[in-house]
């Protein structure tokens, strides 16, 4: 007997996959989005540090890299707290889809 | 065969749990439950059992830590009244949504405004959608027997829903009864041992708790979470069968009191009922065919099998402990609804009585049979929803 769609439902919506979050992007409904320009970028990492959703990717060097769209919001917390080099942001923020 | 002892309510319910032992208990006291806590709290600090007491600041902390302990894996009891599961309310969703068979003994009493601490079904009633099981006790030995059974109810495997265990608050939880105790290790065999299902602390397989599910998902999940309920009478019975075997006590879904011949009938909860028999026997002896049906799986309601058992009955009386202001009676409700079904549907009437711990006396279950037979009679409600033993 096949069953109904309703009844394969896991038991109290316990989700018994590890790190399946992942699979969930959050970044779909951002209308700003923050620009990363890499010569005025001086690696302070506040930008890092302040990002609520950890869409600031950090390589194995530890040196900073461009987005991740995938769950970026573009709260803009990034641009407001870059110091930039000698006064030039190194974020800023843009219209999405411009 | 167990033994006999002299004990209230609280006691009685105590008692079980401290042969039950479950691993985790949080509480927060409230009247008239808080004497059955702190005679449990006792068992504890004494090492009777090795559950752990969480002292927690509030029923809302006492029912969150009870959701966590249960999905960590524990078996996990508590018990509360009126406010205090009043208090309980948005976690009481979220246990019955998780499907964690939490069991919590409720002493049944009014809510405010005003102030009342005595025994009446408004707490019970307000929690009645929350998907919980509701099962209603008429004395201590009930109160302690269904106690007993809704460890194996809840935690069945096909269902896994939580269940509350309701008695009258002081009329039953503070009254001094005769109950008869089941020996420690059959209840020990009884209820059996926890077996979570996806517990947290298996940290082998990891999992998460509590995701958001919106639009996409949720009306399925509630959908899901009806069918689970149509499956608890078959599981109440069952362990009701097996209890019986064990006891010789036998419990079903309603109590059914000289109902089979009867021509009028009344329907009332928990301790009223016994009262409600004693006249029933006056009445028979003159001769009246009258009868009671005593619910006692309230949610969920066996709407089909009431139906059944009223299906001969010309008039009915449904007396509530609680009121829905603006609405009938919520038992009168349902009664309704099981009388939806049927082919001849008898008149109806609904009483409100014994609001905050008034007293339920024999007149009054005179009064309304006297009226059940008038409505038998003639055929006629003069009015369909009234307040008994209130002061004109």
């Amino acid at each position: 007997m096949s069953k109904k769609f309703w009844e394969i439902l896991p038991q109290g919506a316990v989700v018994l996959e590890a790190g399946s979050s992942a699979k969930f992007k959050t970044g779909t409904w951002r209308s700003m989005r923050p620009k990363w320009i890499e010569e005025n970028c001086i690696q302070c990492m506040f930008c890092w540090m302040y990002c609520p959703d950890m869409s600031v990717k950090v390589n194995a060097e530890g040196k900073r890299e461009d987005f991740d769209y995938d769950y970026c919001k573009g709260c803009g917390i990034c641009a407001l707290e870059c110091p930039g080099k000698k006064g030039n942001k190194a974020i800023v923020m843009e219209e999405e889809g411009k | 065969m167990g033994k006999i002892v002299a004990v209230t309510g609280n006691e009685a319910c105590a008692y079980a749990l401290k042969q039950i032992n479950p691993d985790v208990c949080a509480a927060y006291p409230i009247t008239p439950a808080t004497d059955l806590m702190q005679r449990f709290s006792g068992y504890v600090s004494n090492g009777q059992v090795d559950t752990e007491l969480v002292l927690v600041e509030s029923e809302h902390s006492a029912m969150s830590a009870c959701i966590g302990a249960a999905a960590a894996g524990g078996r996990v009891a508590t018990a509360t009244s009126s406010q205090g599961l009043a208090l309980m309310w948005e976690m009481l969703y979220i246990a019955a949504g998780t499907r964690l068979p939490i069991v919590m003994p409720l002493v049944n009493r009014a809510l405010s405004a005003p102030l009342n601490i005595h025994g009446d079904h408004s707490d019970g009633m307000g929690a009645r959608d929350t998907g919980w099981i509701q099962i209603y006790s008429e004395n201590a030995q009930e109160a302690y027997d269904n106690l007993v059974q809704s460890f194996r109810i809840a935690e069945h495997l096909e269902i896994r829903v939580p269940a509350m265990v309701c008695m009258d608050g002081f009329i039953v939880s503070h009254s001094i009864e005769r109950v008869e105790y089941i020996d420690d290790a059959d209840v020990k065999n009884f209820v059996g041992k926890f077996q979570a299902v996806h517990p947290l602390l298996d940290l082998e397989h990891p999992k998460s708790y509590g995701p958001l599910i919106l639009a996409d998902l949720y009306h399925e999940y509630k959908r899901a979470q009806h069918e689970v309920m149509t499956k608890v009478s078959g599981v109440v019975l069952e362990v009701a069968a097996e209890f019986e075997k064990m006891t010789g006590r036998k419990y079903g879904l309603f109590e059914e009191y000289r109902l089979e011949d009867a021509e009028i009938a009344i329907v009332v909860m928990s301790s009223a009922a016994g009262t409600t028999k004693d006249i029933i026997d006056q009445y028979r002896d003159k001769g009246v065919k009258v009868g009671l049906l005593k619910p006692r799986m309230f949610r969920p309601f066996p709407f089909t099998q009431v139906a059944e058992a009223l299906k001969h009955v010309k008039a009915i009386a449904v007396l509530d402990r609680a009121d829905s202001f603006g609405g009938y009676g919520p038992l009168f409700s349902e009664i309704a609804g099981a009388v939806m079904s049927m082919d001849h549907k008898p008149a109806m009437i609904n009483k409100i009585f014994g609001l905050g711990g008034r007293d339920y006396l024999p007149d009054q279950a005179e009064q309304v049979i006297d009226e059940l037979i008038k409505i038998a009679k003639t055929g006629k409600v003069e009015a369909i929803k009234e307040y008994i033993g209130v002061r004109e």
